[in-house]
């Protein structure tokens, strides 16, 4: 407690001393597929930095003063619900909570890769993630069909309910699909966030099915076997999911099923 | 033009939404969700520390249940919530989130023996029993008895909403990513679906279903601080509104967060001070006491609020550049219990203070967080003036939360209303008088109307700037009907806001796109959002009382004698610059719990005239059944479990409160 009332508050804080402010000079990609007889162009906004400025604040303050064509997602500008994840100087990652404090003065945004392209710095996220849902059938498949939900619930040990949050805590923002070099070659693969479901589903006690079963979704180069471990998801995933140790583990358990 | 059939249309992917969209379609009707956003990235993700449901696993939870739920409700409420829909909510809320437990929620978990937790600043060690030991585990929240806020972490929301939404997936429910509902189709008191935009490719088409449902969330974005995410703009309930048919609710119920991280607004769960944080003044003093005795730290939102806003007022807030705000200390909790049960407090702080809360205190100040008012509808979640159109979670008022709404109870009720009405609406679309019979013609010209509205807006030749109406409409809501009111103001922010409605129909704009189009969207909302805006100012000026979140300088008690009432809020004329009020009185004489002091707050109030008349019978109603239990007790003061679903109905077991086998009693 002391600590931030001796003024020992960390640079971002509100109570940090402030310098000149800086001029950001932030690129985007523009491509508006739906407007005929445009090609993709990097555009360049020029605008002055704030004190806790986000790529959300600074990307909204171009919009509403500058230019209400650029297209993108912000929903929760928390870094919890996996909207706004783009590639921002070369890196993907969630523009929300990226401090524009911590980038050089000139900063190139582009859309994430891989996925459709809505307009501008605006992919479809969410038809890609409902397909890759249905294919791996991303939920419990309840061993009973009635459940008398007056009786107390089923116990679950306390630290495997705080394993399976940990693998639970995907946000499905796309990060890991758009730095991953099978999913660049490959459109059907599931990439580390469909690997990382089968993970969370594999050791939920609730699911009744089994590694045969996971063998049948994943046990393929569009599965588990084509991941080619460049790591990239696991380095990029804004949650920290230990996504390459997930992908390996999946991987023995499947090779173990698949040579059965 | 387009035109899609299906039996139940759904506005809005959340969990009310969603958990809607299951019941209705395990009824065996068709559903179609409709979502701004792909529906795992909507609003409830956010929710962060936990639902309130009365397990009673914890030790600190030991004889909780659903009569306590049920009156911490209420008070929370400062009286304003219809009762009867307290306890339907309060006796299903454990059947939803053992439902929940079963779908895959990690919900934290109770581990036996000793642990050592924080109560009123001091390290204390509690025992868990060890017939708890792997049962969902509870944390304390603000304005409850017992620990009954079950969590998972601090991102209860997110495995809540992830859960959900896979289920849905599971169901083969259709969700229309990216569209957007921007009127709704009705004839004689009759909804028939919705005019929907697609926010992609600009088209507009009609969705006629037999039964349309609102689970459009909150409407946050009226005010320029709030917790809430940026598509939280009330334009299910607006669209609602324009019918010029259907009523919202206490729309001047608005909801301010204590913690808030300043200035950004983002939430700080209330799960930091349910664990153990304090909130300290800018010489480092723990102020709560001294304003709040009973509860401290943990009294109900509203009190918190305007305590510290009270605080600052008195000059002892910490200095910034962007003005004064409090601290928030959770270094007692200890890096370990903020590493498990406090992560996403943690990754806030670090990425958008670039402090370590371990170590730091966190700078906050109240925001706005919920919307308490939303579509009047029965206990059914329908409509009372327009058959066909239903609503659940924050954009409703069927009416749980009355003027203060409990941590923890929005995202139970999302999912309780989810799985109440959803029934109403499978039995609705069950019967053979609600099939779909209208006019093809009807539809085009709803289409053509709405298509309409647009291309004024796209070529119309208007002058005004659609962001600027929305900054000075955010601006006026957060100077003006904020935690404190007065006359003064609220007759300045009345007229300050019809004067920008007025400008709203003549709104031009620079970017001309028909397809996706973020300008066009800006401006047909905020069309939308100011006449929200002005429900909410209208009813707060009318209101001469201070009740729950809505606080009055010039008439600081609440009135029971004149206000016991719920607000009506109707735009009858397209035309009008505000809505038409009414009053829903509320009958003290059907009260369980006739209205009294909270028990935390001022104590300083007017009684209703019936209000000790109430009181005596309630107590002869409890002598008389005495010795019966608290089912026979509960029965006689306020009957209500014919109005649940029966499938929905019976008893809750805990481990105090052992089922009969057979017959779903109490033993």
């Amino acid at each position: 407690m002391s600590a931030a009332l001796n003024g020992n508050v960390a640079a971002d804080s509100p109570a940090a001393a402030s310098g000149p402010p800086r001029k950001l000079q932030i690129s985007v990609l523009r491509y508006n597929p739906q407007e005929p007889g445009t090609a993709p162009h990097m555009q360049t906004y020029e605008l002055e930095e704030a004190p806790g400025m986000t790529l959300f604040i600074a990307l909204s303050e171009i919009r509403e003063a500058h230019d209400p064509s650029l297209h993108f997602d912000f929903v929760c500008r928390a870094g919890i619900c996996g909207s706004c994840a783009m590639v921002i100087n070369g890196r993907p990652g969630l523009a929300c909570r990226t401090l524009t404090k911590g980038l050089d003065q000139t900063i190139t945004l582009a859309p994430l890769p891989v996925f459709e392209l809505i307009a501008d710095l605006s992919v479809n996220t969410g038809k890609w993630m409902r397909a890759m849902s249905e294919r791996l059938e991303t939920w419990v498949h309840m061993k009973e069909e009635e459940v008398d939900f007056s009786r107390l619930e089923e116990r679950m040990e306390p630290e495997l309910a705080q394993q399976i949050y940990e693998l639970d805590r995907c946000i499905e923002c796309g990060c890991c699909v758009a730095g991953c070099g099978t999913a660049r070659m490959r459109e059907d693969f599931v990439g580390a966030v469909g690997l990382n479901k089968i993970a969370r589903f594999r050791l939920d006690p609730r699911d009744a099915r089994s590694d045969a079963d996971y063998y049948e979704l994943v046990g393929d180069d569009a599965g588990v076997f084509g991941c080619m471990s460049l790591l990239a998801c696991h380095d990029v995933c804004p949650k920290n999911l230990q996504l390459a140790t997930q992908i390996a583990f999946v991987r023995r358990k499947m090779l173990v099923t698949g040579l059965k | 033009m387009k035109v899609i059939y299906t039996d139940v249309l759904v506005i809005g992917g959340g969990l009310a939404g969603l958990r809607m969209g299951i019941g209705a379609k395990r009824r065996g009707h068709e559903v179609i969700i409709l979502s701004l956003v792909p529906p795992k990235r909507s609003h409830s993700a956010a929710a962060q520390g936990g639902m309130q449901a009365s397990l009673a696993n914890v030790i600190k939870a030991k004889g909780d249940n659903e009569d306590v739920h049920f009156e911490d409700t209420v008070r929370g409420s400062d009286w304003g919530a219809d009762q009867r829909v307290v306890r339907m909510f309060v006796n299903t809320a454990p059947k939803a989130i053992r439902e929940l437990a079963a779908w895959g929620v990690p919900w934290s978990r109770v581990t036996k023996g000793d642990r050592e937790v924080v109560i009123n600043s001091k390290k204390v060690t509690i025992t868990e029993r060890d017939e708890a030991h792997g049962l969902l585990a509870q944390r304390d929240f603000g304005g409850t008895k017992k620990w009954r806020a079950c969590y998972v972490s601090d991102g209860t929301g997110h495995a809540m909403l992830y859960a959900i939404s896979d289920q849905a997936i599971a169901n083969s429910i259709a969700v229309h990513e990216r569209t957007e509902a921007i009127a709704l189709i009705h004839d004689a008191g009759r909804c028939y679906g919705a005019i929907v935009r697609d926010l992609t490719t600009g088209e507009l088409s009609a969705y006629v279903a037999k039964a349309t449902a609102i689970a459009s969330g909150g409407a946050g974005r009226l005010y320029r601080v709030t917790t809430n995410a940026v598509i939280c703009e009330g334009i299910g309930t607006a669209i609602a509104l324009e019918t010029g048919v259907a009523a919202l609710g206490n729309m001047e119920a608005v909801q301010f967060h204590p913690t808030g991280i300043f200035p950004a607004g983002i939430l700080m769960t209330e799960g930091c001070r349910g664990d153990g944080g304090l909130l300290l003044d800018g010489e480092g003093h723990r102020f709560m006491p001294d304003y709040e005795p009973e509860k401290r730290e943990l009294a109900s939102r509203d009190v918190v609020s305007r305590r510290m806003e009270e605080h600052l007022k008195k000059g002892k807030g910490a200095k910034s550049r962007f003005g004064d705000h409090l601290w928030l200390d959770i270094t007692l909790l200890g890096k370990r219990h903020i590493e498990s049960n406090l992560r996403e407090v943690k990754e806030i702080c670090q990425y958008f203070l670039g402090i370590d809360p371990v170590v730091d205190l966190i700078p906050v100040r109240p925001a706005q967080h919920y919307t308490m008012g939303g579509v009047r509808t029965d206990p059914t979640g329908e409509s009372p003036t327009l058959r066909g159109l239903f609503a659940a979670g924050e954009a409703a008022c069927w009416d749980m939360h009355g003027f203060n709404r409990l941590g923890g109870n929005s995202v139970a009720e999302t999912v309780v209303a989810g799985m109440l009405v959803g029934e109403f609406i499978g039995d609705f679309c069950d019967k053979p008088e609600n099939d779909l019979n209208i006019s093809t013609g009807l539809v085009h010209e709803f289409l053509r109307r709405e298509q309409a509205k647009l291309d004024r807006l796209l070529d119309g030749g208007g002058s005004e700037d659609a962001t600027a109406l929305r900054v000075a409409m955010q601006e006026i809501m957060t100077e003006r009907f904020g935690i404190f009111r007065n006359g003064a103001d609220l007759e300045y922010g009345v007229d300050a806001l019809q004067k920008l409605l007025v400008r709203s129909r003549n709104i031009g704009l620079k970017y001309k796109a028909r397809g996706a189009n973020p300008e066009l969207v800006t401006a047909y909302r905020v069309q939308k959002m100011l006449k929200l805006a002005l429900c909410v100012a209208c009813g707060a000026l009318a209101r001469t009382e201070s009740r729950g979140a809505h606080f009055r300088e010039d008439y600081p008690r609440r009135d029971d004698a004149r206000w016991l009432s719920r607000t009506l809020a109707v735009w009858s004329n397209e035309d009008s610059t505000r809505p038409a009020l009414d009053y829903e009185p509320l009958d003290v004489m059907v009260m369980e719990l006739p209205p009294g002091w909270r028990g935390y707050g001022a104590k300083d109030y007017i009684d209703h005239p019936e209000t000790a008349r109430r009181a005596a019978e309630v107590e002869a109603i409890r002598k008389n059944v005495n010795g019966a239990g608290r089912f026979a007790a509960q029965k006689a003061l306020m009957p209500y479990e014919q109005m649940l679903p029966e499938r929905f109905r019976g008893a809750n077991e805990r481990l105090d409160e052992p089922l009969d086998e057979v017959h779903h009693v109490q033993r």
